[in-house]
């Protein structure tokens, strides 16, 4: 047993390897970084991440991405959730091919829809909205969405339902009071993916903004090219993107085990 | 074939037990016999499958020995006692085929072919699936599996005892007779020592030879299931075995004389020891209804088909009788008459009356 | 049981509106686009399946999506055995297992263009840590900026990196819902580790593993920014995968045309892939 978990600390070292250099970095001066290499810097400074709390174009970015990601994720699991209950629960016209086709915009390449969407938003006049990054990631959030939740709405019994109904609940109450905390680890879970891949994703956010709401991503990789290499700052900025995360982990720590598995184990 | 000696075994779950509350094994001493056919009978939790599971080896005990024929194996791996068990569900390997099921334990010990071949075709004869030996076993019904379960552990020819942990749970109704009536007849061909583990007590009473009845990491009786029936030596097995159970009345002792809701009451035989709780104990079987006897008012009848219990109300007691044919009815008083020899006094639990023989 | 009820489909309105908003209308644009020429202002000619004919035909294409390929192989062939071997060594139950998964999900969570930039800062020759230990402790040149070798191995190990804790979080969650009485069956049947990783580990494994692998190469085929804020495709082109090279074709140089070609080629490929994946993983479900 001892010797077994060798193997998962020496691939979390791995993992910590890269991250504790971006940290490291951050607290260097760009001056230290460029003449030579240092495992622990050798001048402890707060500067850069002055520059980002100072600087309203850097902390902007923050409030941007954080604000269409969480749009994002409340308008993907409201809709996904009477779908996804009507998945699970009937059988109606097309609706195995309707599922089908779901699935099939996650497996889209991003890439296929970078100038479309650039066109298509604009057209609407949603050009650097943050409701546009929102409603653009629900091509990818949505179909997981309701597939996660489909699954775990699976596994409740009918039987609850058809309790409910001869106790006299109408449809929205008997959903909101009894259903939804049935499956909460479900919304959790579908909650946290839509979350993550709203966060991380780069190109459509960086193709539907310009200014407003340019996402804290943007903002570094202009970064990188224009100012050429501030790489203290850059850390810096990196850095800070990896907080929310780790928060939202800490929060589901308790599901990830088994939630992970999308109900489907 | 083995006998299996159980010495001084007890275990607890906790790293650390403090008191006795904290084992679930609290101090068991048993023989059994070789080639005997055993029911493990108790509730959910009195430490039956972890006494299997010492058994087996699967658990390493926190003390106490066990000895296979006086050998002692209390630090032997599984796979070196010759033994086999069988879950309460299905296990088998999905993506194998039945005829490979069988013969995995003997190829894991570098058994040769042929030998494997026709042991396998034996196996598959005894328990009737011969048809069935190169289908895939995830494609076989609930009892099939549980079929191939068995025929996995009895395929080796040097297994001196079997397990059965609740095997018949996920099996339905209706095919459970078949499947028990099977166990049966394995046992007699096979002649393994054969335990059963199970809280269904026609279960037991209809495998076993000899049945123990465990309650609360005790051994309570083992006795055959007539003896169990007959003369309870606890009042958990009288109000476990038997439908309804023995009824179990609070009684005093004055001068000499057992007295329950002031009537004398005529026991099986003198009575020994002293003091404690005392309790009476007379299953429903052997009470009548009588002439003279305990006045009291029926508070319910059910009729079960063969017979109908009836229901009783003496003072704060509900005593219940069993009958067929006529009965009274629900309001009638009646008088109570219980048979002597089976009328029997228990102190905290534990019999307290001599049999007369 | 599911009941028949054509109501449902006001259930489903909402989802159907917003997808296919975002899928319909825009790629009835890509249609459009891919079987017309534009000069500008707005006028369109029909060209038929030129385009289409002129992209699979290209030498530009066909090494972008042998690339893509050979990426998307590679990370396979290390992701999922490594993620398989990771979630087999750790305990089933314990305080540390939370916080063990906890730490392996964290770089999933991290904004792709940060973590080709991490990767950026960390593998440069003379001031980021593997690039130092490369050249000045392991003595070995390393420059990502001038081998394509270093840069393909770079990308490679920071997709490692990024993703597999996704393989080893669904197989460990296949791996706990194993009950007990299988590992109990399989000591007394004398079965070796092997034996009991091939016949009940694998096989109970198969649903979480059949989702992890089509995550997986759904994924890496249509990856962009990581790889892109990393190498910027090069040196030269040599790693200028699939989507690198759509996006330089559309929004760098918009010629609409063979972009929109090409994005509908890409978008069949991943789906006529997937699907092969799907039903070879799921075959014996069928049988």
């Amino acid at each position: 047993m001892r010797k077994r978990s060798l193997i998962p600390i020496i691939y979390i070292l791995f993992l910590m390897l890269p991250i504790y250099w971006l940290v490291a970095m951050s607290f260097k001066t760009t001056g230290e970084i460029l003449s030579g290499f240092s495992l622990f810097p050798q001048t402890f400074t707060f500067d850069n991440y002055r520059v980002i709390f100072t600087d309203p174009t850097w902390y902007w970015g923050y409030y941007n991405s954080i604000l269409y990601v969480s749009l994002n994720t409340v308008i993907s699991v409201s809709v996904a959730l009477p779908a996804a209950y009507a998945f699970s629960r009937y059988r109606f016209l097309g609706d195995k091919q309707l599922f089908f086709w779901l699935l099939t915009n996650r497996m889209a390449p991003a890439a296929v829809f970078a100038l479309p969407f650039f066109q298509l938003y604009s057209s609407v006049g949603l050009f650097d909205t943050h409701l546009a990054v929102a409603l653009a990631h629900c091509l990818f959030n949505i179909p997981l969405a309701v597939w996660i939740l489909e699954g775990f709405m699976g596994g409740v019994p009918k039987e609850l339902d058809e309790t409910a109904y001869v106790d006299g609940y109408s449809f929205p109450r008997f959903f909101i009071s009894i259903f939804l905390p049935t499956i909460k680890a479900g919304v959790g879970v579908a909650a946290f993916f839509c979350f993550m891949f709203s966060w991380v994703e780069l190109l459509l956010a960086k193709t539907l903004t310009a200014v407003a709401a340019k996402p804290i991503a943007a903002t570094m990789t202009k970064t990188a090219s224009s100012a050429g290499y501030e790489l203290g700052l850059l850390a810096a900025a990196g850095t800070l993107t990896i907080i929310p995360g780790a928060i939202v982990i800490y929060f589901v720590r308790n599901y990830i085990a088994k939630g992970f598995a999308l109900g489907r184990v | 074939m083995a006998k299996i000696t159980l010495s001084k075994l007890r275990h607890s779950y906790l790293p650390h037990p403090a008191n006795i509350q904290d084992y679930a094994l609290k101090e068991i001493d048993l023989d059994w016999q070789d080639g005997g056919a055993y029911a493990l009978l108790g509730p959910s939790g009195c430490g039956k499958s972890t006494l299997l599971n010492i058994i087996s080896g699967l658990l390493k005990p926190s003390s106490g020995r066990i000895l296979f024929d006086d050998r002692d194996v209390t630090d032997l791996p599984p796979d070196q006692r010759n033994i086999a068990q069988v879950f309460q569900f299905p296990v088998i390997y999905d993506t194998m085929t039945v005829r490979e099921n069988f013969a995995f334990p003997l190829r894991n010990r570098g058994v040769d072919e042929d030998k494997i071949a026709s042991r396998v075709v034996q196996i598959a004869a005894l328990l009737e699936v011969e048809d069935m030996l190169d289908i895939r076993a995830s494609n076989l019904s609930p009892d099939n599996k549980q079929k191939v379960s068995m025929g996995r552990g009895l395929v080796r020819e040097d297994v001196n005892v079997v397990m059965f942990d609740e095997p018949l749970t996920v099996i339905d109704p209706h095919l459970k007779w078949k499947l028990r009536s099977k166990l049966k007849e394995l046992h007699q061909r096979v002649g393994a020592t054969m335990i059963y583990v199970t809280h269904d007590q026609t279960e037991a009473l209809t495998f076993a030879d000899q049945v123990v009845v465990m309650q609360e990491g005790e051994v309570v009786q083992i006795g055959t299931p007539v003896e169990l029936f007959e003369r309870p030596q606890h009042v958990f097995v009288g109000h476990f075995i038997g439908s309804p159970g023995m009824n179990i009345l609070p009684v005093t002792l004055k001068d000499g004389e057992v007295l329950f809701e002031n009537h004398v009451m005529a026991l099986e035989g003198p009575v020994i020891g002293s003091g404690g709780q005392l309790q009476l104990g007379i299953r429903p079987e052997f009470i009548s209804f009588a002439e003279n006897g305990i006045p009291g008012q029926v508070y319910k009848v059910s009729d079960v088909g063969r017979h109908s219990i009836v229901e009783v109300v003496v003072g704060s007691s509900h005593i219940k009788a069993v009958g067929a044919g006529q009965m009274p009815a629900k309001g009638d008083w009646v008088n109570l008459a219980f048979r002597q020899d089976h009328t029997r006094l228990y102190r905290d639990g534990w019999i307290a009356t001599e049999a007369q023989t | 049981m599911k009941t028949e009820n054509q109501k449902a489909w006001f259930f489903v309105l909402p989802v159907l509106l917003l997808v296919a908003f975002n899928a319909l209308v825009p790629i009835m644009t890509v249609v459009n686009y891919s079987v017309q020429e534009t000069f500008g202002n707005n006028v369109f000619f029909w060209q038929g399946v030129d385009w289409f004919e002129q992209i699979l035909r290209s030498e530009r294409f066909q090494a972008a999506l042998g690339r893509q390929f050979l990426f998307t192989a590679s990370i396979l062939i290390i992701e999922v055995p490594l993620g398989i071997i990771i979630a087999l060594s750790m305990p089933r139950q314990g305080i540390w297992v939370s916080v063990c998964l906890v730490m392996m999900a964290l770089p999933m969570l991290i904004p792709w263009n940060v973590v080709g930039a991490m990767w950026n800062i960390f593998t440069l020759p003379e001031i980021g840590l593997l690039g130092y230990l490369m050249n000045n402790v392991l003595g070995i040149t390393y420059d990502m900026t001038q081998n394509p070798f270093a840069a393909w191995v770079t990308i490679i190990v920071m997709d490692v990196w990024h993703w597999t804790s996704l393989v080893v979080l669904l197989s460990y969650a296949g791996l706990v819902s194993i009950p007990d009485a299988y590992y109990q069956a399989a000591k007394i049947d004398a079965a070796s580790p092997w034996k009991v990783f091939r016949y009940i580990q694998l096989p109970k494994m198969k649903t979480v593993l059949t989702i992890a692998i089509l995550l997986r190469f759904m994924d890496s085929f249509n990856i962009y920014t990581e790889p892109f804020v990393l190498t910027g495709g090069g040196p030269g082109n040599s790693t200028t995968l699939l989507s690198i090279d759509l996006v330089k074709i559309a929004l760098g140089q918009f010629d609409l045309g063979p972009a929109a070609a090409m994005s509908l080629i890409y978008f069949a490929i991943t789906l006529l892939v997937s699907w092969l994946f799907y039903t070879l993983m799921t075959k014996d479900d069928r049988k």
